[in-house]
């Protein structure tokens, strides 16, 4: 808090009294101030540039439309913001700067050159909610199709299929379509040719082996030298922000575990984090520990699809099989706690849907005293391997600056050897009364990313080790009057508790205006929902910030001057899921 | 007529290996990677051969109207001509060979260097980008390997002072060429594989980059054609690096000859399909360089020690 003031005071004294033109109290206590249109860019640039422990990382950036908005206490006025989300790693401090746009289709200056990680970010928002953004050098839809009508995320567009009449595939609409995927090397300012050689370009994707889903990448090739990339993104995009502004704050849940499909109750995690924040719901110590234990499971289960799936990626077949074997026996656990599999959604607001069953410890600790073996045969089968040293060590290299200039969390920053990790450095479900380590890297390069996600695998079973020793009594729900659905014996007590029941599970819960972000270590990188609340009983604008949208941003960059193999090595090494990038 | 029936008898158990293989492999990568594999078709899904051979026959066989209609039919059957023609000069037994010709081995590295526009062809008559660079990796993995391939069989040559195959067994009647030529059949080996293109060599296929490589555009019986063609020469080499290196038929009495050549052709199979099981691909520059900077300088070595040897050896 006092960090806070004392960089008001910076900025005042910088920009004016006038620069800084409300601060706003959120649910999540980030330190939110709102900033003149004119002066963002200037502000922008001072606190990544010119402050001591600067805001190097760009950690999101979004807009909300305001026109419907009711609960504006204490805001400007305003029809959309554009909200920046800066953090700073040094002082380990989250800041966000709102700006607010008056006007139908408004536009602000673009800020790509301070963050070139701003490019995706401000695309989405034209994308999404038909804001220009001045100066951008490539101001095109990102998402939606080239030919789509409207902006989707703007509060008059429908949210759903039957609000907009029929949809029929004619001719006409075929032609447009197909014409809108014909890829124009001049429209994004690729040369076809130089003095010495016509460039080759290949269309790698939708429709790959390789790309682990609908993505599709545009290479301009030299040989097989990589000249220049275009990844081509959002065949996989589902509205799911919109889904956020329909479905209740419960019913929503089953849609964040499809967001990074691997990571299963990791999404809902962030998810509830911030939906408690906003409604200050305490949750009781034996639900966090089972959250924890959960989405360390889960963890495994992504790093092993991640190991699987690269080892196939570099042309070595049987570790996918040994991977998903182990997986499924991730799976039997999950399923026997929750009765799903991939997606148990099992996470509610306050808690999570039941108690564990008997005999869950006896179930987890054979798994965990299964598994290790299996991490030193995976280590000695493909990463001691000397081909996939070769595959791997020193490709698609960046540095720790490089990685926090473009967003980069997860694995991927922490292989470049910089020590972050939110369940140290911000504890959320009491990961602060745990033992782990952190493994880091040294190089940033595929090589260390793979070894830290190994460790990474130890370390997660080490934390469910302490999950299974210590797993507190109690309840696994809040009392808390928001918690969704109550519990069972506090519902059916007199027409008063019967009611909050009814409504809680028919309406939904009406959770408290305001705003909160719980950003967490998700198994690919930092996710969190940004969520908006008006006081109603389904969010006003569910953000999700995903670390797949960064990472896949900075792949023109690391990939450049590499070979189309190497290129493979790269994207395998990013464990980026499709679903988590369009969400 | 004796002739028509060793023809016979050799294109019938080529054809059959290379069939069954299909079965095989299934099977033994699954073993190895803990699953099942097919095991529904007949008893222990023995039928599976059959059941993949109707499939096969009776798809669609699309030529893509972009391609090069003569060229692309042709690529596939030019890869089993000349595995099929190098089966003639091969020793099954002692009198069981089609053509025992005194240049046996080098009408094996002629084929196998003619082998190589199959592939150079049929990923340019598709005209696609993907199968362009899949042959475009595997013109330039084959000279290479085609190289020391060659070279790695001198030592043998010179041993047996026959280029003929079958002189090459009679001449390990005393020992097994593998043990003087080991550096030889390492390295024969390894441009066994590249030269069948299977993993870890597998560069000009490699589905995780280039889909299919130079087949991606093949379907219905020709792209079984490469399929199979790939299993006849991983039969080839078996069977070659068993004639040359690990005494062909050569064997205990009480069992027939060609049951010993059988034998060692199959374990060299398998040592195949385990590799396949296990090694990931090295990048295609990698290879390139593992095959000019250090398994040439070895091979050159090995033929100056061999030739050393011998004339020491002849001149007591």
């Amino acid at each position: 808090m006092n960090d806070d003031l004392s960089l008001v005071s910076v900025i005042k004294v910088r920009f004016g009294e006038s620069s800084v033109s409300a601060l706003q109290t959120t649910a999540d206590g980030t330190f939110t101030l709102w900033t003149k249109t004119d002066l963002v860019k200037d502000l922008l640039k001072f606190l990544k540039t010119e402050i001591i422990q600067p805001f190097r990382m760009l950690y999101d950036l979004t807009a909300i439309d305001e026109r419907r908005r009711l609960k504006r206490s204490n805001q400007p006025e305003s029809d959309f913001t554009i909200v920046y989300h800066l953090t700073s790693l040094d002082r380990n401090q989250d800041i966000r700067i709102k700006v607010p746009l008056i006007g139908e289709y408004p536009s602000i200056q673009s800020i790509t050159d301070i963050w070139p990680s701003a490019d995706w970010y401000e695309r989405e928002i034209f994308d999404m909610f038909g804001i220009k953004f001045i100066g951008h050098p490539n101001l095109r839809r990102i998402l939606m199709p080239k030919s789509w009508k409207g902006y989707p995320l703007r509060k008059e567009h429908p949210a759903r299929a039957t609000e907009m009449g029929p949809f029929v595939l004619d001719d006409q609409l075929r032609e447009i379509a197909d014409n809108d995927l014909k890829f124009n090397p001049e429209e994004w300012g690729l040369k076809t040719q130089n003095q010495d050689t016509d460039f080759m370009f290949l269309n790698l994707g939708p429709q790959h082996p390789g790309t682990h889903g609908l993505l599709r990448l545009i290479l301009q090739l030299d040989g097989e030298d990589i000249v220049q990339l275009i990844p081509d993104i959002g065949f996989h995009h589902r509205g799911a922000e919109k889904m956020g502004e329909r479905q209740s704050w419960h019913t929503y849940i089953p849609y964040t575990d499809r967001i990074d499909y691997l990571g299963g109750v990791i999404n809902n995690l962030a998810y509830v984090l911030s939906v408690e924040k906003l409604a200050g719901i305490e949750v009781p110590d034996r639900a966090n520990v089972i959250r924890i234990m959960m989405t360390e499971l889960f963890r495994i289960a992504s790093h092993l699809v991640w190991f699987g799936t690269y080892a196939q990626d570099l042309g070595q077949m049987s570790p996918v099989f040994f991977a998903f074997n182990d997986r499924e026996k991730i799976f039997d656990i999950v399923g026997a706690i929750t009765g799903g599999r991939m997606h148990p959604s099992w996470f509610r607001i306050g808690g999570v849907a039941h108690d564990l069953p008997e005999g869950w410890n006896t179930l987890v600790q054979n798994f965990i005293d299964y598994f290790p073996k299996r991490i030193r045969e995976f280590e000695k089968v493909t990463i001691r391997n000397r081909i996939f040293k070769e595959r791997t060590i020193g490709i698609g290299a960046y540095t720790s600056e490089e990685a926090i200039e473009w967003g980069v969390t997860g694995a991927g920053l922490r292989s470049t050897g910089y020590d972050w990790d939110y369940r140290k450095k911000r504890p959320y479900s009491g990961f602060e009364n745990f033992e782990f380590d952190i493994p880091l890297g040294k190089n940033g390069d595929c090589f260390d990313r793979s070894t830290v996600r190994m460790e990474e695998m130890r370390q997660s079973l080490r934390i469910i080790q302490q999950c299974v020793n210590n797993m507190p009594a109690g309840s696994y729900k809040s009392n808390h009057p928001l918690t969704t659905p109550p519990l069972k014996e506090r519902t059916m007590q007199d027409i008063e508790t019967l009611i909050t029941h009814f409504l809680g599970v028919t309406w939904g819960p009406v959770i408290p205006a305001g705003e909160a972000m719980v950003p967490i270590e998700a198994s690919k990188g930092s996710n969190g929902y940004y969520l908006i609340s008006d006081g109603d009983t389904s969010a006003y604008r569910s953000r999700i910030r995903t670390p797949s949208f960064p990472h896949m941003q900075m792949l023109p960059l690391i990939s450049k001057g590499y070979t189309i193999p190497d290129l493979l090595s790269i994207l395998g090494g990013m464990d980026f899921v499709l679903a988590d990038l369009d969400r | 007529m004796k002739f028509v029936f060793i023809i016979a008898g050799v294109l019938i158990s080529v054809l059959t290996i290379a069939a069954g293989l299909i079965y095989v492999e299934r099977r033994l990568l699954a073993l190895f990677q803990d699953r099942l594999g097919p095991n529904r078709v007949g008893p222990f899904g023995l039928l599976q051969v059959i059941a993949d051979m109707i499939k096969i026959f009776f798809k669609e066989d699309w030529i893509p109207p972009f391609a090069d209609k003569a060229v692309f039919v042709m690529a596939p059957g030019i890869l089993i001509a000349t595995i099929l023609l190098t089966f003639a000069v091969i020793p099954f037994a002692d009198n069981f060979i089609v053509l025992d010709s005194n240049i046996g081995l080098l009408f094996f590295l002629g084929n196998s260097s003619l082998g190589v526009y199959s592939i150079v062809l049929g990923g340019w008559a598709s005209n696609n980008k993907y199968s362009l660079l899949g042959s475009i990796r595997a013109s330039a993995q084959m000279l290479t390997y085609e190289v020391f391939m060659g070279l790695s069989l001198v030592g043998v040559i010179m041993m047996a002072d026959s280029f003929s195959l079958r002189d090459i067994v009679e001449a390990q009647r005393g020992g097994w060429f593998v043990i003087p030529q080991f550096v030889g059949f390492v390295i024969f080996f390894i441009a066994g594989i590249a030269e069948t293109h299977r993993t870890p060599f597998d560069i000009p296929e490699a589905d995780g980059e280039l889909v299919a490589g130079y087949h991606s555009e093949y379907s219905g019986m020709k792209f079984g054609m490469f399929f199979v063609g790939e299993y006849m020469g991983v039969t080839l080499i078996s069977a070659l690096i068993a004639t040359l290196f690990f005494g062909g038929w050569l064997g205990p009495s009480f069992l027939p000859p060609a049951f010993w050549f059988f034998l060692k052709t199959a374990f060299f199979i398998c040592m195949f399909i385990l590799i396949r099981a296990s090694l990931p691909r090295p990048r295609y520059d990698q290879l390139m360089e593992l095959g000019w900077k250090v398994l040439l300088p070895l091979v050159l070595l090995n033929i100056l020690i061999t030739g050393g040897v011998l004339i020491y050896t002849h001149s007591l």
